[in-house]
C-alpha cells in the first residue's frame, strides 16, 4: 500500500514540475546565457587556481576602477593561492585611512592583510554621478545574485555564465535581433544577456587589454571567464570546502543507512510476518 | 504484546532517583519500550519523527548563529556573509539553517497530508489535530522572520508585502489604521522592525517546543492512527515503540539526512531567491516579489482575490478551515483506503494545491494554456482548494460507500501474509 501511494504522490509531483517545464523559458526576453565548462562545477568542483589569480588581475586592472568588493579581505586570497607576502605585497598597493595625529589630522598608511579591497568611490552618490546615474553593484556575492536555478539544467543561469556572456554580449549597434521597436537611449549599450538589453556598462574589456602574468592570451572571452571565475570565488569562498566535506558526509551516511536498514529489517523481522500472533485468540 | 509495561529500575541508584523525579520513567513510557504503538505503521509515520528533528536542528544551528548575526539594518547582511566566510564552519551552519527551514516545512507538510489521507484529524484526535495547526501557524511566523533576517532585497520586500496586507483591517475602529505602524515600529519597514523581527524568530522556535509536547501529549491519549484506520485495541495490534520504532525511525531519518545533505552540499542555495545575495535597498524594487516556495500556495489564494480584504481574509481562511476538517468529514471510516473517491479528490487537491504553489511564484498577468492567465487560473484553484473542503469534503464522506474494513489489525497481517 505504500508503495500505492508513493506512485500516486510521484504521479503528482511529476505533473506538477511538468507544469513548471513548460513556462520554464517564458519570462525575460535577454539571452539565455551558454553553458561554458567550470572546473569549480560539479560534485568535485575544485577552484580553477590560475584562471582565478588571472581573474584578480583583471578586476584589479580594470573592474576596480569601478566596481567594489566590500566584503573580501586581502587575507581571503591565501585560499587562492598566494603566500603571505604575497598577500602582504597586494594588500600594501593600497592606502586606508589610519588614526588621527597629535594634531587632529587624518593619517594614512599601507594595507594590511586584514584589510578590505577598497571601494573605487566614497559612496554610491559618487558611483552614480561617475557612472551616469548607474550604480555599479558591488563584487562580493554578484554572482550568486544572478544564479537562477531551476528543476531543469539547461532552464538554469548560472552566475559565471551569466559574467562571461554578459563581458562578450555588446554590440556596436543595435542588432536586427533586438526586440522590435527597440530604442537604445544615449549613455546605454546594447547587450544580448542584460534584462532590458540596454546597460550603462559600455564595454569593459577588450583584447590584451591586460598582460597575463602566466602569459596566457588575454584575448576578451578569456578575461571574461578568469574574472567570472574569480567573482565565483568571491561569492562563495568555501565552495571547495563544502564539497569535500559533502562527499564525507555522503559516503559515511550511504553505509550507516544500509546498516540501519538491515538492522530494522532484521529487528521487525518475526512481527512483519505475524509470528507473534495466536490466530486463535484474534 | 500490547499492554503497556512499566518502567522498572535496574539499579537501587536509578530506583533511588526514580521515586523522587520519575524522569526516566516519563522517557520509557513515550518514547521507550513502555509505550506500545499499532504494528502496522508505515514510513508515512516516520515525518512527525523528522519534523521534531529539524525542530531541534533549526535550534541548535540557530542559536550559534544568533552569537554572530548582527540585527542592524546596516550590518545584518554583512554579518550573514561574514559568518559564511570567516566563522569557523559558519558556512556549514548557515546552510543548514537556511535549507533547513525549507526541510522543516517539506516533512510538515508531508506529515498533515499523511494526516488528511489517513483521516488522522478525526474522533478521538481533534485536540491533537488542532494543535498541529497551531504548530504550522506558528512554523509560518518563524519561518517568515527568519527570511527577513539577512536583509537582502527579498527580505526587505517580502517583509514589506506581507506586513502590509494587515492594512486591510484599517477598517477596525481606532487600532486599524496603526496596526501596520505598530507591526513595523514606525512608519516604513526599517531597524525597529527588524530588530523585533530577530527577537522574535528566537522566541517562537521555544513556543514551538511547548506546543509540541502538547501536540506529542495529546498524541499518547488515543495513541497514533495507523494506515487501516481501525482502533488498534485487539491482543496483537500494538508493538512497543521500542525497539521497532526507534529501529524504524531511524532508519527514516538516516534517509531523510542524506537528501538534506544534498541541499546542504551541492545546491545551499537552490531553494533561496537570487535577490536575497543583494543587500536590501528600500528605493530599488524588484522586478518579482516571491515569497518562499512553502508559501506560495496561499501567496497565490490572497493575489486571486480582487479585493485586499477579501484577499487577505481567503488567505487565512485557507488554513484555518482546516480547524472544522473533524466535522466536515462525515465519514464513519478513518482510512481513505477504503474510501476510494475521497481517496481521488485527495489526489485532485494535492496536485491543486501545488498548481496554486506554482502560480503563486509567477506574475498574476502572465500567460497560460488557453491564452488565460495565471489570475484565472488562481482563481479556478482558489475555488477548488475552498470547494474540498466545503463541497467535496461534507458530501462524498457522508455519501459514499466503503469497501469492507479488517476486523483488527492483526488479523490483517496474517491476511497479508497468507496472501504473500
Amino acid at each position: 500500500m505504500i508503495n500505492n501511494i508513493a506512485i500516486k504522490g510521484l504521479l503528482a509531483s511529476t505533473l506538477t514540475v511538468l507544469l513548471f517545464i513548460s513556462n520554464a523559458n517564458a519570462a525575460g526576453e535577454a539571452k539565455h546565457p551558454e553553458r561554458n565548462t567550470y572546473s569549480s562545477a560539479g560534485v568535485l568542483g575544485k577552484f580553477d587556481i590560475p584562471s582565478i589569480q588571472r581573474g584578480l588581475q583583471v578586476y584589479v586592472e580594470v573592474c576596480a576602477a569601478c566596481h567594489s568588493m566590500d566584503l573580501v579581505a586581502f587575507r581571503a586570497l591565501e585560499e587562492i593561492g598566494y603566500n603571505e607576502d604575497e598577500v602582504k605585497a597586494i594588500a600594501a598597493e593600497y592606502e586606508y585611512e589610519d588614526l588621527l595625529d597629535d594634531d587632529g589630522e587624518l593619517m594614512f598608511r599601507s594595507g594590511i592583510p586584514a584589510d578590505y579591497f577598497p571601494s573605487p568611490f566614497i559612496n554610491d552618490k559618487q558611483a552614480r554621478s561617475a557612472n551616469g546615474g548607474a550604480l555599479p553593484p558591488d563584487f562580493s556575492t554578484l554572482v550568486k545574485a544572478r544564479e537562477h536555478l531551476s528543476f531543469l539544467p539547461w532552464a538554469s543561469t548560472y552566475g559565471e555564465d551569466y559574467v562571461v556572456a554578459l563581458m562578450t554580449g555588446y554590440h556596436e549597434e543595435v542588432p536586427s535581433t533586438a526586440p522590435e521597436g527597440f530604442e537604445l537611449a544615449s549613455g546605454l549599450y546594447y547587450n544580448d544577456y542584460y534584462e532590458g538589453n540596454a546597460i550603462a556598462m559600455a564595454p569593459p574589456l577588450f583584447d590584451d587589454m591586460v598582460e597575463y602574468a602566466d602569459g596566457t592570451p588575454a584575448t576578451m572571452h578569456q578575461m571574461g571567464y578568469d574574472v567570472a571565475n574569480f567573482m565565483s570565488w568571491a561569492s562563495d569562498p568555501t565552495m571547495q570546502e563544502r564539497k569535500e566535506m559533502g562527499l564525507v558526509v555522503m559516503l559515511y551516511m550511504i553505509v550507516f543507512v544500509t546498516l540501519l536498514y538491515f538492522t530494522n529489517k532484521r529487528i521487525w523481522r518475526k512481527i512483519k510476518k505475524g509470528e507473534d500472533i495466536d490466530p486463535t485468540k484474534l | 504484546m500490547s499492554s503497556d509495561k512499566k518502567y522498572v529500575p535496574s539499579s537501587p541508584t536509578a530506583k533511588w532517583v526514580e521515586d523522587r523525579l520519575p524522569l526516566m520513567g516519563l522517557i520509557y513510557s513515550s518514547l521507550g519500550s513502555g509505550f506500545s504503538a499499532p504494528r502496522n505503521l508505515n514510513y508515512m509515520w516516520n515525518f512527525g519523527v523528522l519534523a521534531g528533528f529539524m525542530l531541534v536542528v533549526q535550534i541548535v544551528t540557530g542559536i550559534v548563529l544568533a552569537m554572530h548575526y548582527i540585527p542592524h539594518i546596516d550590518f545584518a547582511f554583512d554579518s550573514v556573509q561574514h559568518i559564511r566566510r570567516d566563522v569557523n564552519y559558519g558556512w556549514l551552519l548557515q546552510a543548514i539553517h537556511a535549507n533547513g527551514a525549507s526541510m522543516f516545512f517539506m516533512v510538515v507538510y508531508v506529515h498533515i497530508l499523511r494526516g488528511f489521507y489517513f483521516g488522522s484529524y478525526k474522533s478521538p484526535r481533534e485536540i491533537l489535530w488542532f494543535l498541529g495547526i497551531i504548530i504550522y501557524l506558528i512554523m509560518m511566523a518563524t519561518g517568515f522572520m527568519g527570511y527577513v533576517l539577512p536583509w537582502g532585497q527579498m527580505s526587505f520586500w517580502g517583509a514589506k508585502v506581507i506586513t502590509n496586507l494587515f492594512s486591510a483591517f484599517d477598517f477596525i475602529p481606532f487600532i486599524g489604521d496603526g496596526i501596520v505602524e505598530w507591526l513595523w515600529g514606525g512608519f516604513a519597514v526599517g531597524q525597529p522592525t527588524l530588530n523585533r523581527f530577530y527577537s522574535l524568530h528566537y522566541l517562537l522556535p521555544f513556543v514551538l517546543v511547548g506546543v509540541v509536547i502538547l501536540h506529542i501529549w495529546a498524541l499518547h491519549i488515543p495513541g497514533s492512527t495507523n494506515p487501516l484506520g481501525i482502533d488498534a485495541d485487539g491482543p496483537y495490534d500494538k508493538i512497543p515503540f521500542h525497539p521497532y520504532y526507534t529501529a524504524k525511525d531511524a532508519f527514516g531519518l538516516g534517509v531523510f539526512v542524506i537528501f538534506f545533505s544534498i541541499f546542504v552540499f551541492y545546491m545551499p542555495d537552490f531553494l533561496g531567491h537570487p535577490d536575497n545575495y543583494i543587500k536590501a535597498d528600500p528605493l530599488v524594487t524588484p522586478a518579482h516579489i516571491v515569497p518562499e516556495w512553502y508559501y506560495l500556495p496561499f501567496y497565490a489564494i490572497l493575489r486571486a482575490i480582487p479585493d485586499k480584504l477579501l484577499g487577505v481574509v481567503a488567505m487565512f481562511s485557507s488554513i484555518l478551515i482546516l480547524f472544522a476538517m473533524p466535522w466536515l468529514d462525515g465519514a464513519r471510516v478513518r482510512s481513505m483506503r477504503f474510501r476510494p473517491l475521497s481517496q481521488f479528490f485527495f489526489w485532485i487537491f494535492v496536485v491543486n494545491t501545488l498548481f496554486l504553489g506554482y502560480l503563486g511564484q509567477l506574475s498574476p498577468d502572465d500567460i497560460l494554456g488557453f491564452g488565460w492567465t495565471a489570475l484565472t487560473y488562481a482563481q479556478i484553484s482558489t475555488f477548488l482548494y475552498f470547494a474540498h473542503f466545503l463541497l467535496v469534503m461534507p458530501l462524498v464522506s457522508r455519501m459514499e460507500t466503503t469497501k469492507p474494513v479488517p476486523i483488527s489489525i492483526a488479523a490483517a497481517v496474517l491476511d497479508a501474509n497468507k496472501k504473500g
